[in-house]
């Protein structure tokens, strides 16, 4: 079974950002340029957050989106991104709903979420965690 | 510090000729660190001396450090102006995203110079400036319909920071605050008049960027050991759970809370308006800082029901911490949580400073009830406790309606020495008093504080934990001295005060090293003391007389956990303090002419 960072409960939320700073010190760096999660208020603090991160949807429509194969689907849901074949046309940041995709300014390429649980790690609060992907059926026939 | 760290970078906007730039300033940040420290040189740069703190020549500017966006908890930015309430040295800090957007936007500092000819609001994105047409959002009346507004307009969601003023800030109301991304502020000292004068509406920056680190593992483990030292204090838990207004309860038993402006040192309905209660029956959300895992920061839920429709309610979120609940709780006798909320959501509202307003609320209460001023002057019936009577004095103070309100909005120094009621206009260095009425060292903290705040030096914690015990002269002083130079350290990285237990001088140090940075424990008391002294220069550049402080009257009248104050005491400390900086003043100057 593969893994992803789910979103336990929103609502502990806190806004304090300790999962996107984790995201970019992966590579050794401060700040928030490679992050593949994000979190922003929705509308004001006062009304809460909203944190974005892959879901390793079972069929991702960025994949599809790619014309060029450098995001392909991944066994068991999700997607492994080859950025060698990416040409930075931005499809797959447009094709995802969450808008779950990144993108880096720095490279022109997306920044996608490799479900390794780094940020999980940085949570105080519970609001993510990472699980097994559950197989979903909801495949069009 | 690492070649392509973009601290150095500081961004000048000048918004008489709509124009930025920027200019590298290596040396300055390598000599001052970062946040207070670069502050105080840029403001010295900026500001010319005499300088009319509502003029165009005042400046703003705004730091962070080099810890901002590498280590937890380094969350706050440093305002520096010439404060238009005091006159003098204007130092505020402020969480929220500020920090982090500034520092991920390429900066580590802002400098806003000038004054525009029409209303303008300023957006940094990245390395672009646009100057953006303001003239429909002045007198707009809630800085909360401000930042929806500019929500709605601007780019980079999550990413950035909204400062801007009220309708105080338009009018000039000298302790008018600045709101940060909502329920944050550079509250004192009254910077969003600053901002008024220039008819700077609100100030967007977004930051996406990252900072890169001399030696990546390195800086992994260190942040993972201040990350777990964080989660496993105690402060943090207390912080979190009941946050700052965990102390009302405390400070009154201990008979340390200013209680009706400071008649008393004990507040009767304290548990009415103690962090318990408001957690109990009000709390509605805990949020965070960008960076900072505590999450103090309180929202209360207030539900008023709408007068004229049945089951219709009006939702108001309503920030409270320890000092808005001193000086607009028991400062007004406030008996009740709910009128207390509503008070603190029109200082939020009108964008006030919390605790200048709460303490100019006070003394005009006690000069009503000594007849010093009349209804003619305060236009209501200004009553201990009466929140529907402060909630129009409030609106007063902000409009400006008549002669006693303009001298109010100046301050209480200010309106004491136009109406009388000096013995009792509780402000040191003409800013209002912090909520501690602990004993000696908070006292002479406020009255000799840069900044002339509680935070300077935190004189109110050194006084509980000496409360039973005689104390000298001595002793204060080289804790309030010593204190306040390692929190210019402190505030120069831009730490959050509230990380002080976890940020020791030995973990300091070894969060430089990953960094690229070869600073010694001494090398940063040695600078924290050079950006302490450059403070105090300012100060007395500016004017500021060590003859002519002022400890107001009315602290002497009510006891504290250390008994009735000494005046002498006071006196004293107040030479050795002033003896020792001279001294130290004389040797920094000598050693800058070598």
């Amino acid at each position: 079974m593969v893994k992803r960072v789910s979103v336990v409960d929103v609502d502990l939320c806190v806004g304090c950002m300790m999962c996107v700073f984790a995201c970019t010190r992966r590579f050794g760096e401060g700040g928030v340029s490679k992050s593949a999660i994000r979190v922003a208020s929705i509308g004001g603090i006062e009304r809460g957050f909203t944190v974005i991160v892959c879901r390793a949807c079972p069929d991702p429509p960025c994949a599809a989106s790619c014309p060029t194969d450098a995001l392909k689907p991944r066994k068991g849901g999700g997607i492994v991104f080859d950025p060698a074949k990416c040409v930075g046309c931005g499809n797959c940041v447009r094709a995802c709903p969450y808008g779950a995709l990144m993108w880096d300014e720095e490279s022109s390429k997306p920044i996608v979420c490799t479900y390794c649980g780094y940020c999980v790690n940085y949570c105080p609060y519970g609001v993510i965690k990472l699980e097994e992907v559950k197989e979903v059926v909801a495949r069009a026939p | 510090m690492h070649p392509r760290d973009p601290l150095p970078r500081v961004l000048y906007i000048d918004l008489s000729s709509k124009k930025y730039w920027v200019e590298e300033r290596k040396e300055l940040f390598e000599e001052y660190i970062g946040g207070t420290g670069v502050a105080i040189n840029l403001l010295r740069e900026e500001v010319p001396r005499g300088a009319d703190p509502l003029g165009p020549e005042n400046a703003i500017v705004l730091t962070v450090g080099p810890f901002n966006a590498l280590y937890p908890m380094a969350s706050k930015t440093v305002a520096m102006f010439k404060s238009p309430l005091t006159g003098n040295l204007g130092e505020s800090h402020a969480g929220g995203r500020s920090a982090i957007a500034i520092r991920l936007a390429g900066y580590g500092a802002i400098v806003i110079k000038g004054a525009s000819n029409i209303p303008v609001w300023v957006s940094v994105h990245g390395s672009k400036v646009y100057f953006r047409d303001a003239r429909a959002l002045w007198g707009v009346r809630s800085t909360h319909t401000v930042g929806r507004v500019l929500r709605e307009v601007e780019g980079g969601h999550g990413f950035r920071t909204i400062m801007r003023i009220g309708r105080a800030g338009e009018k000039l109301v000298r302790y008018a605050c600045v709101v940060v991304d909502t329920f944050r502020h550079f509250g004192r000292l009254g910077l969003g008049a600053v901002f008024g004068s220039k008819k700077l509406k609100a100030l967007v920056v977004v930051g996406k960027g990252s900072v890169p680190v001399a030696d990546k593992a390195g800086y992994r483990r260190v942040y993972d050991d201040l990350y777990k030292r964080i989660i496993g204090t105690p402060a943090t838990k207390k912080y979190h759970e009941l946050g700052t207004a965990e102390n009302v309860l405390p400070l009154n038993e201990l008979g340390a809370l200013p209680t009706m402006n400071l008649k008393a040192s004990r507040f009767e309905r304290a548990e009415e308006i103690s962090g318990e209660r408001l957690a109990e029956r009000y709390l509605g959300r805990r949020v965070s800082c960008a960076h900072c895992p505590v999450a103090c920061i309180h929202l209360a839920v207030l539900r008023e029901p709408y007068e004229h429709e049945p089951y219709f309610y009006k939702t108001t979120f309503v920030s409270y911490d320890y000092e808005p609940i001193y000086a607009c709780g028991a400062m007004l006798g406030m008996s009740s949580a709910e009128g207390l909320l509503k008070v603190l959501d029109a200082v939020e509202t009108y964008g006030l400073d919390a605790m200048s307003t709460g303490v100019a609320l006070a003394w005009m209460t006690e000069a009503y009830e000594r007849g010093l001023v009349t209804e003619k002057e305060t236009i209501v019936k200004p009553a201990w406790g009466d929140y529907a009577s402060y909630l129009k004095a409030i609106e007063c103070i902000v409009e400006q309606p008549n002669e006693f309100y303009a001298a109010l909005a100046k301050g209480v120094e200010h309106a004491s020495k136009v109406y009388g009621g000096a013995e009792f206009a509780l402000a040191y260095g003409g800013n209002e008093m912090p909520g501690y009425h602990t004993g000696p060292a908070a006292h002479l903290g406020y009255a000799l504080g840069a900044r002339h705040s509680h935070l300077d030096s935190a004189g109110y914690s050194y006084d509980q934990r000496t409360v039973g015990k005689k104390v000298s002269v001595e002793e204060v002083v080289a804790y309030l001295l010593e204190e306040e130079r390692w929190r210019q350290v402190l505030t120069s990285l831009v730490l959050c005060l509230f990380a002080r237990g976890v940020y020791t001088p030995q973990a300091v140090v070894e969060a430089f090293k990953p960094l690229g940075w070869e600073l010694s424990e001494n090398d940063l008391r040695e600078i924290g003391k050079r950006i302490h002294l450059l403070k105090l220069k300012y100060k007395l550049d500016e004017g500021f007389s060590f003859d002519q402080l002022r400890f107001p009257k009315r602290i002497f009248e009510t006891p504290s956990p250390h008994g009735a104050l000494d005046p002498a005491f006071m006196e004293q400390a107040v030479k050795l303090y002033r003896s020792r900086v001279e001294e130290d003043l004389k040797s920094l100057e000598a050693a800058q002419r070598e």
